[in-house]
């Protein structure tokens, strides 16, 4: 089962640098470094509109969006959504099976 | 239109209604983007002084720590690159589009990737700009 709120841990940052340090023995800042550096590149390929495909983990991909009429709830009132691109991830078939492992 | 039915899960209709191959099925088809391998010699050019079975290892255990921490049912944020998080699916009826015939799926846990702001307004920055910085003006 998915944890309650208050079990529920946040990894962020520090603990993947971390784990960097633990594992390859680089220097604290320099892991701190080298986890900004994978995800700048991983940006700046999605940025050029390429998709990032981690083998075992999953797939990154650029999609464009046309325009299109938007409304604000509250006011009820139309706003175009301008044309814009987003991001989608798609888990690999490997992640979502460890997701569904431990239940 | 017979297309739809002989790709019927490969395809998805966008909002105007054509066709659209989906996202995966169309990188699958032009063979471009970034796979791992590629982000590792990158972070090895920008890396020199590492090994690159140094680098093969960083980003490894980056994306396996991600994965454990979502298959603990952990959040990951990753502040101006995005969010990672399970979210939990109740069981369902659905029924194979082909045949028409109803199978029942079971509730299960789905991983979910929101981007962060920083990314969402990088990727819609005028990308000239950002495409000019990358090029090397010595060439």
């Amino acid at each position: 089962m998915i944890k309650a709120g208050f079990l529920m841990a946040t990894v962020t940052r520090a603990q993947l640098s971390d784990a960097i340090y633990q594992e390859v023995g680089l220097s604290k800042n320099e892991s701190a470094d080298l986890v900004d550096s994978v995800l700048e590149q991983v940006t700046r390929s999605l940025v050029q509109g390429e998709p990032v495909k981690i083998s075992s983990f999953g797939s990154f991909y650029v999609r464009q969006k046309g325009q299109r009429i938007g409304r604000n709830p509250k006011t009820g009132e139309e706003v175009p959504i301008l044309p814009r691109r987003v991001l989608t991830f798609r888990a690999s078939n490997i992640l979502k099976n460890k997701i569904n492992a431990k239940k | 239109m017979t297309g739809w039915f002989r790709f019927g899960t490969l395809r998805v209709r966008d909002r105007k209604g054509s066709l659209q191959l989906k996202p995966h099925k169309l990188a699958a088809k032009n063979e471009v983007g970034m796979v791992k391998s590629e982000l590792i010699l990158r972070l090895a050019e920008l890396n020199p002084h590492l090994y690159q079975r140094d680098i093969e290892r960083i980003v490894s255990t980056m994306f396996d720590e991600i994965s454990t921490a979502l298959a603990d049912g952990d959040r990951v944020e990753l502040r101006g690159f995005g969010a990672f998080s399970v979210k939990a699916r109740a069981a369902r009826t659905a029924r194979n589009p082909r045949t028409g015939v109803s199978v029942s799926v079971s509730d299960k846990r789905v991983p979910f990737f929101k981007s962060g702001k920083e990314l969402r307004e990088r990727l819609n920055a005028p990308s000239r700009a950002e495409k000019s910085t990358l090029r090397d003006p010595a060439d």
